[in-house]
């Protein structure tokens, strides 16, 4: 007879797990626009440019706001609240700082004549800058309603689900983006 | 021991212990409309495909009416078309709309959101011991964001200047320059919006699906244990997650080109005799971003109707699957290569010849997995106890297409042939054949099987061998000849052949052929009916399991509820292909493995 051995599995949570899929799933369309970006390169009339030093301070901050979230998240596991909550705002206002400093990024290199259809290595940037930016505000999004959930004198939250997602997914931008600017630099 | 949530328990946890949350109120919109119930959003998708496969299905009837006929006039077609069809005669710019719109709404809308929205939904927590999706919320949004993408696209049929005609590929510069023609301007912009609402669809809907196959098993369901539909649906969720988002990339940056004057698709055009601006694009970087997508589409419509024929096949001859194995290893193998072989789609683009024999060999070897599992399809029905069941018929149908249509596949897969055969008729018989037709055969397959699950009751069984009869002859009919008029030459998406003395002789073969599939389509309109008549008017299934399958869903009450079973989730104890074994007709998972029962 067939013994069935049931052993204890540290599964992880399906919503985490959905959220690595997904992160697949933007990890190949960067992949799809970078690889178009080299099948470009390699093709005549490619022009360089020096990228805007807004660029290289929004990466500083978003690897500051990726150190604050993950210690907001620690300190939500050890229930120390106010300073959850001062870290999570922490870490809004570094990813609205990002944003802006992009935006800024991006308004000189407009007025140097580098707009998104000057050239289509300069449009390159633009269109893979902009869609990482929108992955960012999207994850800005989700941290405000963390902020305003942190702040709720009507529930309490106990399940570190949430700040988990989160996490993973703003390390994720975090780290999109210092490749993407690896790449840009790399294959100018 | 971990805590319960409400759809992330653990295997173990998984049963029973949820199913009191969803006995809450529910509402006739949280019902019927904005349900969470994964059964009900695959009806959802079911009905809408069926509305979309009309719709597509009456296109091509359309245009075969002007390929039959070129120099006929149908004066009802003025009367609904208006100056499309001016004096009755359909006009070429529609003509062209119409194919890209027929290419379209079969490719994404029916055999993708229809066919995997459809069966994944509600097969995956039915057959793999869960009482709902994952994330039944993002389920939800998934068929939303279809009905969204819908909207738009059948909008699109209502603009003035008509919807996309660029061909459903959409490649650039007819899709990427307003002025190039009528369906260039803003059917092309819906097209685009759409499609992007449909990738997010696919995505969300994707998401699910692996995640609640790796992650909501019940005890004792193994990977190795699960029915290989499931097997068939996750590869097909993982090409969609993987292959979706490069096509989602490739739109944004026609869009860009589109609205707001980037180059990254165009150079030196001219239009009319005016210069374009656009500069350092090129039109081949959206064929190999669209093909990255394209031809891994073509699994993501094909393995679900292999999944499921493998399961129809083994149960209605009596008969465990051959070479269970075998089977996920070639399903793994395919996937895996689907993403390997999209430049054979573009072999006439100037492709490097070398790179271009690098993909003449990755897609041949996609004849060895394919063939494996047509080995072990014919015999698994080997010396079995058939029961033609129509369901059963469509399965066997299924089997006899995709072998037909993948033999085309061996010559349009080798470079020095498809310089011939490229873009001729002889493509169009291919890719319906084993890819259109044959999926269609699948997806027919699992209606008739799972439709006493579904609803309840049964579809009437005279219509339905009528159904396939029909359409199997008639889809034979259809294809067989246009593999003689493209090794003749005849291009397609030509709107009027008459013009060519070389053509002229396929005059009488065009007509056949239209002839047949205005019949076919009739056929299906039945099938409608009786999809619909049944619902409500159906015989009443009165035996839980009325095929004597051994998959969980046969476990359920006849019409289940939010939850699927109304007491504990049954365990697994074997795999599901136990027919025949020790004397037992069958053996469902849920029955214990006996004492003296012998191994499998």
């Amino acid at each position: 007879m067939e013994t069935e051995v049931i052993k204890p599995k540290n599964k992880i949570h399906p919503h985490k797990f959905t959220l690595w899929v997904g992160i697949g799933s933007i990890v190949m369309m960067f992949a799809g626009l970078t690889s178009a970006y080299i099948v470009k390169r390699n093709q005549a009339g490619w022009v360089t440019y020096d990228l805007p030093r807004s660029f290289w301070y929004s990466t500083l901050i978003i690897i500051f706001s990726s150190i604050t979230l993950h210690l907001s998240a620690k300190a939500f596991k050890e229930r120390a609240m106010s300073k959850y909550r001062m870290l999570i705002l922490s870490t809004l206002i570094l990813g609205v700082l990002f944003i802006v400093l992009q935006f800024m990024g991006f308004k000189n290199l407009y007025d140097q004549g580098l707009d998104w259809k000057s050239h289509v290595s300069v449009s390159f940037f633009w269109v893979i800058v902009l869609l990482h930016a929108a992955h960012v505000i999207g994850g800005i999004i989700a941290l405000i309603v963390m902020f305003l959930k942190a702040f709720s004198t009507k529930t309490r939250i106990y399940s570190m689900v949430p700040i988990d997602l989160i996490c993973t997914y703003w390390h994720f931008v975090d780290v999109l983006w210092i490749y993407l600017l690896i790449f840009i630099i790399m294959i100018k | 021991m971990s805590t319960v949530t409400a759809h992330g328990s653990t295997h173990h946890e998984a049963h029973g212990d949820e199913h009191q949350e969803h006995h809450h109120h529910e509402t006739f919109i949280t019902k019927y409309v904005f349900s969470q119930d994964h059964k009900t959003i695959a009806k959802q998708f079911l009905v809408t495909g069926i509305i979309w496969a009309i719709i597509g299905g009456l296109f091509s009837v359309i245009f075969r009416l002007q390929l039959g006929n070129p120099e006929a006039t149908y004066p009802f077609l003025e009367d609904f078309l208006g100056h499309w069809a001016k004096g009755g005669k359909l006009q070429p710019e529609f003509y062209y709309a119409l194919v890209t719109m027929h290419g379209t709404i079969l490719v994404f809308f029916v055999l993708t959101a229809g066919l995997s929205g459809t069966f994944a939904n509600f097969l995956i927590p039915l057959q793999i011991g869960a009482r709902d999706m994952a994330s039944p919320m993002l389920n939800m949004l998934s068929y939303w964001f279809f009905f969204l993408a819908s909207v738009i696209m059948m909008g699109s049929l209502f603009v003035q200047t008509g919807p996309a005609s660029g061909g459903w590929t959409v490649y650039p510069p007819l899709s990427a320059l307003g002025d190039a023609s009528s369906g260039s301007k803003i059917g092309m912009d819906l097209w685009l919006v759409s499609m992007a609402m449909f990738v997010v669809s696919s995505l969300l809907g994707g998401l699910n699906y692996i995640t609640t196959i790796l992650n909501m098993r019940t005890k004792g369901m193994s990977m190795t244990r699960m029915p290989l539909t499931i097997w068939a649906l996750f590869f097909t969720a993982v090409l969609g997650v993987l292959s979706f988002p490069v096509l989602l990339s490739g739109a944004i940056l026609l869009l860009f080109d589109r609205n707001l004057g980037t180059s990254f698709f165009l150079s030196d055009i001219v239009v009319a005799g005016k210069i374009m601006p656009n500069e350092g694009g090129s039109a081949i970087l959206f064929q190999h971003l669209f093909w990255f997508l394209g031809h891994p589409e073509v699994y993501i419509i094909l393995l679900p109707a292999m999944g499921m024929s493998s399961e129809i096949l083994s149960v209605n001859s009596r008969k465990p699957i051959f070479g269970y194995m075998a089977m996920v290893g070639s399903l793994f193998a395919i996937t895996i290569l689907a993403f390997l072989v999209w430049a054979h789609h573009m072999f006439v683009t100037g492709l490097n010849p070398f790179l271009g024999s690098v993909f003449v060999l990755l897609t041949l070897l996609i004849a060895v997995p394919s063939a494996i599992k047509v080995f072990n399809w014919l015999t698994t029905l080997w010396r079995g106890n058939i029961r033609f069941t129509p369901g059963m018929l469509f399965a066997i149908g299924f089997v006899s297409l995709f072998i037909s249509g993948g033999l085309t596949g061996i010559f349009l897969g080798n470079s020095a042939l498809d310089i011939h055969l490229h873009d001729t008729y002889f493509v169009i018989a291919h890719f319906h054949i084993v890819m259109g037709v044959a999926s269609f055969f699948g997806m027919f397959a699992g209606v008739y099987h799972w439709y006493p699950k579904m609803f309840g009751r049964y579809l009437n069984n005279t219509l339905a061998y009528i159904h396939f009869w029909v359409t199997i002859v008639g889809a034979y009919l259809i294809f067989w000849p246009m593999h003689y008029e493209g090794l003749a030459g005849m291009p397609r998406r030509y709107y009027d052949f008459s013009n060519w003395e070389s053509f002229k002789n396929f005059g009488g073969l065009n007509q056949f052929i239209s002839i047949i599939a205005l019949i076919v389509f009739a056929a299906q309109l039945m099938f409608v009916i009786n999809f619909f008549y049944s619902i409500w008017k159906g015989r009443k299934v009165t035996n839980q399991n009325p095929w004597g399958a051994n998959t969980l869903e046969w476990t359920a009450p006849i019409r289940p509820g939010h939850g699927n079973w109304p007491g504990e989730i049954p365990e697994v104890h074997r795999w599901p292909y136990d027919y025949g074994k020790d004397g037992k007709e069958f053996i469902p998972q849920d029955v214990p493995v006996g004492a003296d029962e012998s191994k499998h």
